[in-house]
């Protein structure tokens, strides 16, 4: 079983290819480089170098969200199009739990997060051992993030490279609770991904066109037009 | 020789499009889905929301074009895909998919100029006659290019602030009228006997560049005054007003550039050029000085994909390929591939 693991939800970029549950090649990578002009480039060369072609093929995993729109839209774009053609299943995995399995084992909860500028942030917590989510996946002002990991009363784990960014207010909120990862687990792995989807059960071909990422946020324009509609009543 | 069959894609805009073109002049088909339904609501295209929806709907394109063509990836010769300009988000899209596509079937990549491709819808109607020169206006462009031969642009003249398309939709935006505004704008001009009258911008004596906000503000202008002595606006007048100075500003410079330049054809493309005022117009123009005058059908003037597979397959005869690494270059200027 062969499985094809994208990852472009942020800034970071990992490609994986794993072979019965074992890494063939990987790359990840935090050079802030367009995902458009590296994405491809990168799975054509680990193909190559795997002797893999794109029909041996198993099955997809990509990061679905949230994230930076752009991002995503292209990892999603890139992976539906090759499962769609290549009459493979798909499986979407959300970013923020590719990004928390890197601390599991953490006796604690392990909270990943992205910055979503404005001292907002997209963000999950789960469970260090088994990795079931205890905060969903939500898009919420970091204070109000503070409060619901404050509320569960456990050591939390902080992952990902904008955590960096909240350092301050993180631990004046939670202080002892509060610890943070070390830089090598901070970046998105595909294999890591690969990991996660092998879990789900694999979507039906015909569910592949309906595939799209998880923005966990509207449009601003389709705010605002809601928010009109309803003034209009 | 073999047929020559090129999978093209679209998505520089709000169009989600794909195609598959024989040989660079037949379509074997053509599927457009348009986002108008859901754009209309914000009185525009919104880049963001287009984005959203090419990611739905991209692979259901690609696979009805195939499915209409009844043909499978390893019949095509190359994939073709819109590269710039337009909105990067959106152009991201299609990219991605084609070179998605191109990879999984080991096919060449061809990036297409959306401007080129418009002026090739022309080449799926009848055989382009050199020197050509092509009036391209749409929501996005105003432009005069002259083409010496297949795969040669020159840029002659320009839009120096509004596209004319842009013009219209802005006009019909005080008039009240919904998005997209050209055609209603058409329409309201034709019931009109005498317009109100616009300016028109020459800019210098010889200069082919175009400028609309001029007489979109003198438009704007206009009805705050009649609203400041509280008198009721004819909106047919101005409809006919503005369009008539549109389209003489349009005619008479396309016109002037046909003879200096000695062209063979003149040819309208982009979505402008669907417009029935400036259609009788330019028809009336080149009639009288003997030169042929095409516009594609409605369908190829509009944004689609058929265009982008027409100028793709004499850029594959000229040996232009793309590669993995290739970007969406939303200002991309319009080059010669020759
Ligand atoms: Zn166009």
């Amino acid at each position: 079983m062969i499985w094809l693991g994208i990852e472009t939800s942020n800034s970071p970029l990992s490609i994986a290819i794993v072979e019965n549950g074992q890494i063939v090649e990987e790359i990840v990578q935090n050079e802030k480089l367009t995902h458009s002009v590296t994405v491809m480039p990168t799975i054509e060369e680990l193909f190559q170098k795997a002797d893999v072609k794109p029909i041996n093929l198993d099955a997809i995993a990509v990061s679905e969200g949230p994230g930076s729109y752009t991002g995503l839209r292209i990892g999603v774009t890139v992976a539906k199009t090759l499962a769609w053609t290549l009459k493979k299943p798909l499986v979407g995995v959300s970013s923020l739990q590719v990004l928390a399995a890197n601390g599991q084992g953490f006796n604690g909860v392990i909270c990943s997060l992205f910055d979503a500028r404005r001292q907002n942030v997209y963000a999950a917590a789960y469970d260090g051992e088994t990795l079931q989510p205890l905060i969903k996946d939500h898009h919420t002002s970091i204070v109000g993030l503070l409060e619901q990991l404050h509320d569960l009363n456990m050591p939390v784990l902080f992952v990902g490279i904008d955590v960096e960014n909240f350092k301050e207010v993180i631990a004046d909120r939670l202080g002892e609770h509060a610890l943070f990862a070390d830089a090598s687990l901070a970046l998105p792995r595909g294999s890591k991904l690969i990991e996660l989807a092998q879990k789900q059960p694999l979507s039906q071909i015909d569910e592949v066109h309906g595939f799209v990422p998880q923005y966990h946020r509207i449009t601003e324009a389709e705010a605002n037009w809601i928010k009109d509609q309803k003034k209009g009543q | 020789m073999n047929d020559q069959y090129i999978l093209a894609i679209e998505t520089s805009c709000d169009e989600t499009a794909a195609a598959i073109i024989r040989n660079g002049t037949e379509i074997v088909s053509n599927v457009v889905a348009s986002q108008i339904e859901s754009q209309k609501r914000f009185g525009g295209v919104v880049p963001e929301v287009a984005s959203r929806h090419h990611v739905e709907q991209i692979t259901i394109i690609i696979e009805e074009t195939l499915e209409k063509a009844e043909m499978k990836p390893s019949e095509l010769t190359a994939v073709a895909v819109t590269e710039g300009p337009g909105l990067v988000g959106a152009l991201l899209i299609g990219i991605n998919a084609a070179k998605a596509f191109a990879f999984a079937h080991s096919l060449p990549l061809i990036p297409v100029h959306h401007i080129a491709g418009h002026i090739y819808a022309n080449a799926l109607v009848a055989p382009m006659q050199f020197p050509l020169l092509a009036l391209v206006v749409s929501g996005g462009h105003t432009e005069l290019v002259l083409m010496r031969e297949h795969g040669s642009f020159e840029v002659i003249g320009e839009t120096r602030d509004d596209a004319a398309g842009e013009a219209y939709d802005k006009v019909a935006r005080v008039l009240n009228m919904p998005y997209p505004g050209g055609p209603h704008i058409d329409r309201l001009a034709h019931e009109a006997q005498v317009g109100v009258d616009f300016p028109r911008a020459w800019l210098e004596e010889n200069s082919y560049d175009f400028s609309f906000s001029g007489l979109k503000s003198a438009v704007i202008n206009y009805k705050h005054n009649m609203d400041q002595r509280g008198e009721e606006i004819d909106p047919k007048k101005v409809a006919k007003g503005f369009q008539d100075s549109v389209v003489e500003v349009l005619t008479t410079k396309t016109l002037r550039a046909a003879r200096e330049f000695q062209v063979n054809q003149v040819i309208a493309a982009g979505g402008v050029s669907a417009n029935k005022g400036l259609r009788t117009s330019l028809e009336q123009a080149f009639e009288k000085e003997c030169i042929s005058f095409t516009v594609p059908p409605l369908k190829l003037c509009t944004d689609n994909a058929a265009m982008i597979g027409a100028a793709a397959s004499y850029m594959y005869n000229a040996g232009v390929r793309g590669d993995l690494a290739m970007n969406g270059i939303p200002g991309k200027e319009l080059k010669s591939w020759i």
